[in-house]
């Protein structure tokens, strides 16, 4: 390992841009939970890998925010790649997420249908689950879906019951993923944009903005700059990445007990549908839309867009008509011009990219991962599995099990409504193995400000607490008297 | 995990010690009632008051103008000197049916049982979010609280030349605690016709020198990092941009009542106002409110100390009946 100091400090330019920052089996562009998945799945198989990702903190990209379902599969499509890693993503998730402190919920979904043309595509849904391999869905009438969701509109004509499909939290997920990588032996490499780079016939040198990183292999996990990433250093890329937003509206925690189950749309040919679904933070959500844009960065939210999530929220769980709306935000997907995952090996010059991973990636990611591990002993590479890896402690945010102010002498509760303590804001701003890089990374981290007052109340504390912290800190200044 | 349960009982439990709860607490003792307790989860007593750095407060219940922070440690000193037990740092976490309250503190969970609890926990601004404004999610957007709590508690300010958005009284004040920090607001935005302030207001802005526009709504907010301008459209429909670097929403006060939201209490769902009785009383007759989380609109300190006297007097006399 090579310049370990400045792997976690900000704009760290000291070494200059020539300066060799990694020098590893596998590099890995990108701090998506596909990049944190690979990471971790290569540092666990005894490559030496260095994750450079080009924000502050990981999960800047899509990864920010989706829907945090972990999906059985039971509506991809037939026989895919895509299938064939959320399923393996699923079944590691349920395998590792308690020796990780992970959360779960097992929520369950309903496919709701409201309408006769919705429930006549009933059929089409079981025959599919069916044959991916989802066995367990169950048809219900209106009545049996209502003993089972009192609260939704007696409008519902019948639905499907997907019993194991979960929630889970969706940036501890990723983070734990890393957090193993770096403990057994990994780096991570932050305000590194990766702008070119070339391959001597065996290695590459990674060109990025801090810096060069020596490597056999490169993946690329760019997630929504991933054919920027393959033109820039590749020289081109066989996909174009369309980005497509999702926005969402988060109702507060009164309302998580009006369902347990996520409401999943029928899909029809005209719209994809919302989702209406419980978060393992306690609230009750609803999105997301998509809505094809070209900036690969803007993730702004729009008041009639959100005014239609929330009246379609009320029609069909009509009691959230007077529940506050804690937040609004929106996510972005790295959608391509095919709906596959664009998944490829470029044996000759040791490069794997990881493109389009549009909608399914939470769920997924450890079974890319899985995935790459295969391409690259494919094609020959050796490595030596770690006996008994170190496992990572990362804190647990879920509102249904014990969290950080559970345990006494934790300070004081600095933000109120999400319960966040001074004691886990320091541990996360003070880790050793990887500390907070934003105020978003911390938030993610700890859910601070995150509740129904937004800051009201805890700003100015957690302003005092961050300062000379982030490079982009809450206050820009001190009063003058 | 939790470590062992702590039990305390007491006569009457007060959630929140703001003007209104201090001002109940004090009043029970003086009615003789032996053990009261105030519980608050900041680090120090007082509401809200602790950060409006301006004056007027005091006048009906001291007889003098102070600053809303001599104003809260006042009202914090009278009700310890009256024999009022202050936890703070303590967090009420949910309510139970005949005053039996879960507590959480930095030494660990506690068992509260009152025999009436009285409700005291304020009022808040409505945030960004919940206005369901467009546009991106940068730094630099904030309400009046946190404003005043980055200003008056910690000496920091959370933008240079932030808009302003509503004209209700906390928007003035929110004004001065711009004035106050060296912070230039660039304009004041008003959705409707007139603002709800009483004074002259319009010089009040001539002298600070900060644009009123009416009937002006906020359409969009942009920025990559910090806010860069917000979009704002008149009645005529007429699209603005100003450029500034912060948004302030004040105002648009909502009830802080998602204790009781999730509790067994009866609430208005609509606006998130408990349901009372004529005498302050919630729909478990162990409960009483006071405060500014029963008005709409909201009040004053002065008027929140002032109910907190009365609900005292209710408590207390229901006590003496039992
Ligand atoms: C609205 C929405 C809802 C969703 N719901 C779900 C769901 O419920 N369940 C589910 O399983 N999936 C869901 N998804 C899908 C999932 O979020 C994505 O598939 C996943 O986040 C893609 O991750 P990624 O790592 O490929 O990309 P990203 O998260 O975009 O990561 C790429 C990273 O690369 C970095 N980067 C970019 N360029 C460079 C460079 N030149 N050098 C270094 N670093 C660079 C970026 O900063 C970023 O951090 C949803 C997605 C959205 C948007
Ligand atoms: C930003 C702002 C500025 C204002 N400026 C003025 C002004 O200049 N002049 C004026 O007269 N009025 C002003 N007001 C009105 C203000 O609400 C009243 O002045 C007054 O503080 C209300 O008193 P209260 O006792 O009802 O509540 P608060 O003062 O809000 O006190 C409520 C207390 O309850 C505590 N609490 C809440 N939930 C819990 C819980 N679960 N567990 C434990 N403790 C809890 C809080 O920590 C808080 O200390 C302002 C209000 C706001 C929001």
């Amino acid at each position: 390992m090579i310049d370990e100091q400045s792997t976690h400090t900000l704009n760290s330019d000291k070494a200059g841009e020539n300066a060799l920052l990694a020098d590893v089996d596998v590099a890995i562009i990108g701090g998506g939970v596909v990049g944190c998945a690979v990471t971790r799945r290569m540092a666990l198989e005894g490559a030496s890998v260095v994750l450079i990702e080009k924000a502050a903190d990981i999960l800047d990209g899509a990864s920010k925010g989706n829907s945090a379902i972990l999906h059985t599969g039971f509506d991809a499509p037939v026989g895919t790649l895509e299938w064939e890693c959320v399923q393996k993503g699923y079944n590691e998730y349920l395998e590792i997420h308690e020796s990780l402190n992970l959360p779960l919920l097992k929520s369950g979904a309903l496919v709701a249908a409201w309408t006769e043309e919705e429930e006549a595509r009933f059929s089409e849904i079981l025959k599919k689950g069916n044959e991916n391999n989802v066995k367990d869905l169950r048809l219900l009438s209106s009545s049996e879906a209502l003993a089972l969701e009192p609260n939704l509109s007696k409008d519902i004509r019948a639905a499907i019951a997907i019993p194991r499909e979960y929630v889970i939290d969706p940036w501890s997920a990723p983070l734990a993923y890393l957090m193993q990588a770096l403990q057994n032996g990994g780096q991570a490499l932050f305000n590194a944009g990766v702008i070119g780079g070339e391959f001597n016939g065996s290695e590459w040198i990674l060109k990025t903005v801090r810096g060069t990183v020596r490597a056999r292999y490169v993946i690329n996990s760019a997630g929504l700059y991933g054919d920027i990433v393959n033109k820039d250093v590749l020289g081109a890329s066989d996909f174009t990445i369309k980005p497509r937003k999702g926005q969402f509206v988060v109702f507060d925690k009164a309302a998580n007990k009006l369902v347990r189950s996520i409401i999943l749309p029928v899909p029809t040919k005209r719209t994809k549908g919302i989702v209406l679904f419980p978060t393992i933070f306690g609230n009750l959500m609803v999105g997301p839309t998509a809505e094809e844009q070209d900036d690969r960065d803007d993730a702004s939210v729009d008041e009639t867009i959100l005014n239609d999530l929330h009246a379609q929220a009320i029609k069909k769980l009509p009691a959230l008509a007077g529940i506050p709306v804690t937040a609004t935000y929106a996510g972005i997907r790295p959608a391509t011009e095919r709906p596959e995952y664009r998944i490829t090996q470029d044996k000759d010059r040791n490069w794997i990219t990881l493109g389009g991973i549009r909608s399914t990636g939470l769920t997924s990611a450890l079974g890319i991962a899985q995935h790459v591990h295969g391409l690259l002993t494919g094609q020959g590479a050796e490595f030596r599995k770690v006996d008994n890896p170190s496992v990572p402690f990362v804190p647990n945010l879920a509102e249904h099990l014990p969290r950080d102010c559970d345990t006494p002498g934790y300070g004081e509760i600095v933000c109120h409504c999400e319960m966040v303590t001074q004691r886990e804001i320091k541990a996360v701003l003070e880790s050793e193995i990887l500390p907070a890089g934003s105020l978003s990374g911390l938030k993610r981290r700890t859910r601070v400000t995150m509740g129904r007052c937004q800051g009201f109340y805890c700003s100015a504390r957690l302003a005092e607490l961050t300062d000379g912290k982030f490079a982009k800190p809450i206050a820009v200044g001190d009063a003058n008297e | 995990m939790s470590e062992k349960l702590k039990h305390i009982t007491c006569d009457v439990a007060i959630i929140g010690a703001g003007p209104a709860g201090l001002s109940a607490a004090t009043a029970l003792k003086k009615e003789g009632i032996e053990r009261v307790i105030v519980i608050d989860r900041e680090t120090e007593g007082g509401g809200i008051p602790r950060h409006c750095g301006h004056p007027p407060f005091g006048i009906l219940e001291y007889k003098r103008i102070l600053t809303g922070p001599l104003y809260a440690r006042r009202n914090v000193k009278t009700a310890l000197s009256s024999g009022v037990e202050l936890m703070l740092k303590t967090t009420v976490i949910s309510l139970g049916a005949e005053g039996k309250l879960s507590l959480l503190s930095p030494d660990g969970p506690i068992e509260l049982v009152a025999k009436r609890v009285l409700i005291a926990t304020g009022t808040r601004e409505t945030p960004r979010s919940a206005r369901m404004v467009s546009g991106n999610r940068p730094l630099g957007i904030c309400n009046t609280g946190a404003l005043q709590s980055m200003v008056y508690l910690k000496n920091r300010i959370p933008f240079k030349q932030p808009v302003i958005v509503g004209s209700e009284i906390v928007s003035f004040s929110a004004l001065f605690t711009c004035k106050k920090a060296g912070i230039k607001p660039v304009a004041m935005l008003e959705e409707k016709a007139g603002t709800s302030v009483m004074w002259p207001i319009k010089y009040v802005l001539n002298i600070i020198g900060v644009p009123l526009f009416l009937n002006t709504k906020i359409t969009n907010i942009a920025g990559k990092d910090r806010v860069q301008s917000v979009t704002v459209v008149d009645k005529n429909g007429k699209e603005r941009e100003i450029v500034c670097d912060g948004v302030l929403f004040t105002g648009k006060f909502i009830p802080e009542s998602s204790l009781m939201r999730m509790s067994h209490l009866e609430i208005d769902q609509n606006i998130g106002m408990p349901r009372v009785d004529r005498y302050g009383r919630c729909s478990d007759p162990s409960y009483y409110v006071a405060g500014n989380i029963v008005f709409n609109p909201v009040k004053v300190a002065g008027k929140c100390w002032k109910s907190g006297q009365i609900a005292a007097q209710r408590i207390a006399k229901d006590l003496a009946n039992q």
